[in-house]
């Protein structure tokens, strides 16, 4: 009997002892009907090859493992950046039940939102009641000052019209007339997460901007950070760079304390985001700037519209990235960079040329949101290391042409292939047929790691394994810092595995790195 | 072992009155009904046993908008539960993205396979909807999908279509391309019509899924004639293999001389579902998900289905005696053999366990079973269930709870965030057994919490080698020491720990 009082076993440890081995391997012979072993090591085999490959590429209408989530997800995050703001998707509840579960599972944080629960006969009659209850529900119980609309597709197929429902439901007195209510029409069959963020935010601006005239021009700089898994460490670096460069500065949008409340007996339902006050004002500042392109597109545009100043970033990460963003600020503020950051930035390249022996040549590949993996490609080339492989399931052309262009302006990015569109299962055939010392992507990058045998280093929004990375900032010098350190030790652990037989490999189990 | 304890029911009463006042009149009318507090019942039911109490609640009836559900959708009910965990097929969610990509590996069916290869069920597969796929229609693209699966995963015994919401909205014809598909590649192709907004939760999602099996699995032809059978065939219905659950209970049905032939649906084959009405018996355990296919093999095929509760030893005792006894005196002997071997380590467990839980206070809040069934586990180990409800439970359910809960006891359905909050905090129960929307603000309070959906990462639970696990697990959450640090000792008093170091 494997289990006992004194030592138990749970499944890791339980299901390798004998008893379990044994009955499991019966059920299959048994039970089963299992395809001979031969043709399934031939089959595993098989999707090694080129030839596996080129089917696998070929793909047109199945998609495996994507990298993306859908719109109404990025809605939700980007609601969650507002002051005491409840997320509110009109549409089928199942969907509202998926998000904060997935929002939960990565940050370790409550996540609050409500659904219109849509069911048949809101889906033959439209969710007008759904809404005019609704919102009378959500604004009694949990008290926001504002709530944030997005929507299922389901609310979308049938055509719900958004802007007309919160109107019907103000005459009803679901909420006060005053009461805000920012919307955004969210497809998931349109676009992914990065999209539903940049609606979302533009609903945001556009509810309380619209109508209103730039009184004065502010010498203040918004700043939006887009979806970012890593918003709690993130949001605070950028804003300590800010500070230390004494800019006037507006987050707009920033879930860096609703994602992060701490535990002391009291639970924050809503915590920190950007007040209502200061999206207001932000109307009359100088300039927008966006930390992830791809993210704003929609966004941007408003404000430019608005007439400001705007410029955008891709997730500025490491050396050069970091350089453009406190160039561009303080060249909109006319604040100098001051000496600390400066010391920063040496300390930062200090690092990198202690350990660049171990980082040139590196090969990577690299995967998630369009912005990250420009960030990352990046960073990686001023490390010496060659990204191999470039994915973004929801990249687009003009992605796919930027990311064209940072490689080529590096000898480092030369070899490398950009890969839109495409998916994980996709990046499997890659790694096999073209293989990579190391593989930069999310917790789903695991599979890959454990079929290809390529080390995975988590950066990127969801981790469900690991604990905890999102609260350190990966933007900045401090980031790439941060960034460098993680990647040398997977190197390291990676190197230490290899060599730690005794009497084998461990002649080079060196004590010094 | 039944402990005698009874709750609060008057504290009860005006926390259930302390919610409804906060919510708008229409709306407190309508929560009003699935909320209760478990009464005193001296009925005696022949079979079941004592009932305890009645736990008086309506059911099964739509959420209300904007209050914050904690329930899920019919998608929900057919691929994460019923289909999702079916290894040799291959699962396609079909509609947009995010549904599968939410879903993707979450509920911790446990399996043995080659990932990729020969078993599926740790990946997303998705037919991707774009704009154009609900504006012209998504069949063709379908058709291509499955096309692309054989060519690409030739050795997957099968395919089924999760529907999500848009596919019944467009008008789309899955059993169409479903048939054609069939004929063309020879294999299995199930569609399921499980759009999330059919239904009020989960609950017909499971009915659905269930009656595809019927339409789709069980109509073919008999691919299992030379499958030989045994008089002690039975089934394992509505065990999922979370962390192995099934695996746990498997080997105890084992021991007492019976032949599991099939386990629907954790770590199952095609072949196994296919085979099941050959069975002698189907052993029940998640009821709410997979009753619905019991009844029709019982109809259709004769086969019998009995309900069992392999979570904690009194139960699982109590269970594995009821199943002996269906087959007769040789298997009730070996059974008793079974429960003499694994006493001393069940009384290790408990000897080592209780006394570090004894007279613990419980809140549960999930869905399935688990709202009875893991009850008198818990009190197994001295511990006192103040709260329960079931996310999609039927009135069969709620009756059956009657069987579980003391005098007392907080009966809610359908719970709302708010209400949750309120009543944990009115309460406040040792430990909270829920899901992962559920953990995170429950610890913020200082609370300890178990997920009781996942096991919290951890499992089995099932069978005896599973409760030794459960009991760690309960003692690990609530005796961690980190619940006494919680106040800054310069704000006011802190409150002494009660954490008991680990052994």
């Amino acid at each position: 009997m494997p289990q006992s009082a004194e030592k138990v076993l749970d499944h890791a440890p339980l299901f390798r002892e004998p008893e379990y081995r044994q009955m499991l391997a019966e059920k299959k012979i048994n039970f089963e009907c299992p395809h001979p072993d031969q043709i399934v090591t031939d089959q595993r085999e098989f999707t090694k090859s080129w030839e596996y490959r080129e089917k696998n590429l070929a793909r047109q209408a199945l998609v495996v493992n994507p990298a993306k989530a859908c719109q109404p997800l990025g809605a939700v995050f980007a609601a969650a950046g507002f002051e005491r703001t409840m997320s509110f998707v009109h549409g089928s509840q199942g969907c509202v039940a998926y998000y904060r579960s997935h929002l939960s599972r990565h940050f370790k944080e409550p996540s609050s939102a409500v659904s219109s629960s849509m069911t048949e006969d809101a889906a033959v009659f439209g969710g007008l009641k759904n809404m005019i209850d609704g919102l009378a529900n959500t604004y009694k119980l949990y008290d926001p000052k504002m709530i944030a609309v997005s929507t299922t597709c389901m609310a979308e197929v049938i055509g719900d019209d958004l802007q007309g429902f919160i109107e019907n439901a103000r005459s009803e007195g679901s909420v006060p007339q005053d009461f805000d209510v920012p919307y955004a029409h969210t497809p998931a069959f349109v676009g992914s997460h990065v999209d539903g963020y940049d609606v979302m935010v533009k609903g945001v601006l556009e509810n309380f901007w619209k109508g209103k005239e730039r009184s004065e021009v502010a010498n203040t700089i918004n700043i939006i950070p887009g979806f970012d898994g890593f918003c709690v460490g993130n949001n605070r670096e950028i804003k300590r760079l800010l500070d230390l460069m004494g800019v006037s500065y507006a987050f707009i949008q920033d879930a860096s304390d609703q994602y992060d409340t701490p535990s002391d007996g009291e639970f924050r339902m809503f915590d920190g985001g950007t007040k209502i006050e200061d999206v207001k004002a932000a109307l009359n500042a100088e300039a927008t700037l966006s930390l992830q392109h791809y993210n704003t597109r929609k966004t941007l545009g408003y404000c430019g519209e608005a007439g400001q100043a705007t410029a955008s970033f891709h997730y500025p990460l490491g050396i050069q990235a970091t350089d453009e963003l406190l160039m561009k600020v303080s060249e909109i503020s006319g604040k100098e960079i001051p000496e600390a950051i400066r010391l920063e930035r040496g300390r930062l390249i200090d690092a990198m040329a202690d350990s660049q022996s171990w980082l040139h040549g590196k090969k990577y590949a690299i995967y998630g949101d369009p912005d990250f993996v420009y960030a990352m490609a990046r960073f990686v080339m001023e490390t010496g290391g060659e990204p191999t492989h470039c994915l973004a399931t929801n990249g687009t052309k003009t992605w796919e042409e930027e990311m064209q262009a940072l490689l080529a302006s590096s000898p480092f990015g030369k070899p490398c292939q950009v890969w839109a569109g495409k998916d994980l299962w996709a990046m499997r055939s890659l790694l096999f047929t073209e293989p990579v010392d190391l593989l930069i992507g999310n917790s789903y990058g695991k599979y890959l790691e454990r079929d290809t045998g390529t080390p995975l280093i988590r950066l990127m929004f969801p981790i469900f394994d690991r604990h905890h990375h999102h609260r350190f900032p990966l933007m900045g010098y401090q980031g790439g810092l941060r960034v460098l350190t993680t990647i040398l030790d997977k190197i390291f652990d990676q190197l230490d595995r290899e060599t730690i037989e005794p009497g084998m490999t461990d002649y080079s189990y060196d004590l010094t790195r | 072992m039944s402990l005698d304890y009874e709750n609060d029911g008057a504290l009860n009463e005006k926390l259930i009155e302390e919610v409804l006042s906060q919510y708008p009149d229409k709306t407190a009318k309508r929560r009003k009904k699935h909320l209760s507090v478990a009464t005193a019942s001296g009925e005696e039911v022949a079979e079941e046993g004592k009932v305890l109490s009645e736990c008086d609640v309506k059911s099964n009836i739509k959420s209300i908008p904007g209050v914050m559900t904690i329930r899920g959708c019919a998608y929900a009910g057919s691929k994460g539960v019923v289909w999702g965990p079916v290894k040799d097929m291959v699962h396609i969610s079909h509609g947009p993205v995010g549904c599968g990509q939410y879903s993707w590996s979450q509920r911790r069916n446990y399996y043995i396979g080659k990932t990729g290869i020969d078993t599926f069920v740790t990946m997303q597969f998705t037919s991707d909807f774009q704009e154009k796929d609900i504006v012209f229609g998504g069949d063709k693209k379908l058709e291509k999908v499955i096309d692309e699966i054989q060519e690409l995963f030739p050795l997957n015994n099968g395919v089924t279509i999760q529907s999500e919401c848009p596919i019944g909205l467009i008008g789309d014809d899955i059993e169409a391309v479903s048939r054609k598909k069939k004929k063309e590649h020879n294999k299995t192709i199930v569609p399921v019509r499980c759009e999330g907004f059919r239904g009020v939760s989960q609950s017909l999602g499971h009915h659905i899924a269930n009656d595809a099996i019927r339409d789709w699995v069980f109509s073919g032809e008999d691919k299992h004639e030379a499958f030989e059978t045994g008089s002690y065939d039975v089934n394992v219905i509505g065990d999922y293999n979370i962390g192995g659950d099934a695996w746990a209970s498997r080997i105890l049905l084992e021991e007492m001389g019976l032949r599991v032939v099939g386990n629907w649906s954790g770590d199952a084959t095609l072949a196994e579902i296919e085979r099941a009405p050959k069975a002698k018996l189907n052993l029940i355990h998640c009821y709410r998900s997979m009753n619905y296919i019991c009844r029709h093999m019982e109809e259709k095929y004769g086969v019998a289905w009995m309900e069992y509760n392999f979570f904690g030893p009194s139960q699982i005792e109590t269970s594995m005696r009821k199943i002996a006894k269906h087959f007769g005196p040789e298997i009730e002997e070996k059974t008793e053999k079974v429960i003499a071997k694994y006493r001393p380590m069940v009384d290790a467990v408990i000897a080592k366990y209780r006394p570090r839980l004894e007279g613990k206070t419980v809140m549960l809040y999930v869905g399935g079973l688990r709202p009875r069934h893991v009850i008198t586990a818990y009190e197994d180990l001295g511990m006192e269930i103040v709260g329960t409800g079931y996310e999609f439970g039927h009135n069969d359910d709620y009756q059956r709870t009657g069987h579980y809960v003391k005098k007392g006891t907080l009966i809610y359905d359908d719970v709302t965030g708010y209400e949750l909050e309120k009543f944990i905090e009115g309460i406040r129960p040792d430990l909270v057994g829920s899901g992962i929307k559920e953990k995170y603000p429950v610890q913020k309070m200082g609370i300890p919490f178990r997920q009781m959906h996942s096991w919290d990462y951890s499992g089995p639970y099932h069978g005896y080698d599973g409760f030794a696990i459960f009991a760690r697990d309960m003692d690990l959450a609530i005796n961690n020491p980190v619940w006494g640090l919680y106040d800054a000792p310069w704000k006011k008093k802190a409150v002494p720990s009660t954490a008991i170091a680990a052994e």
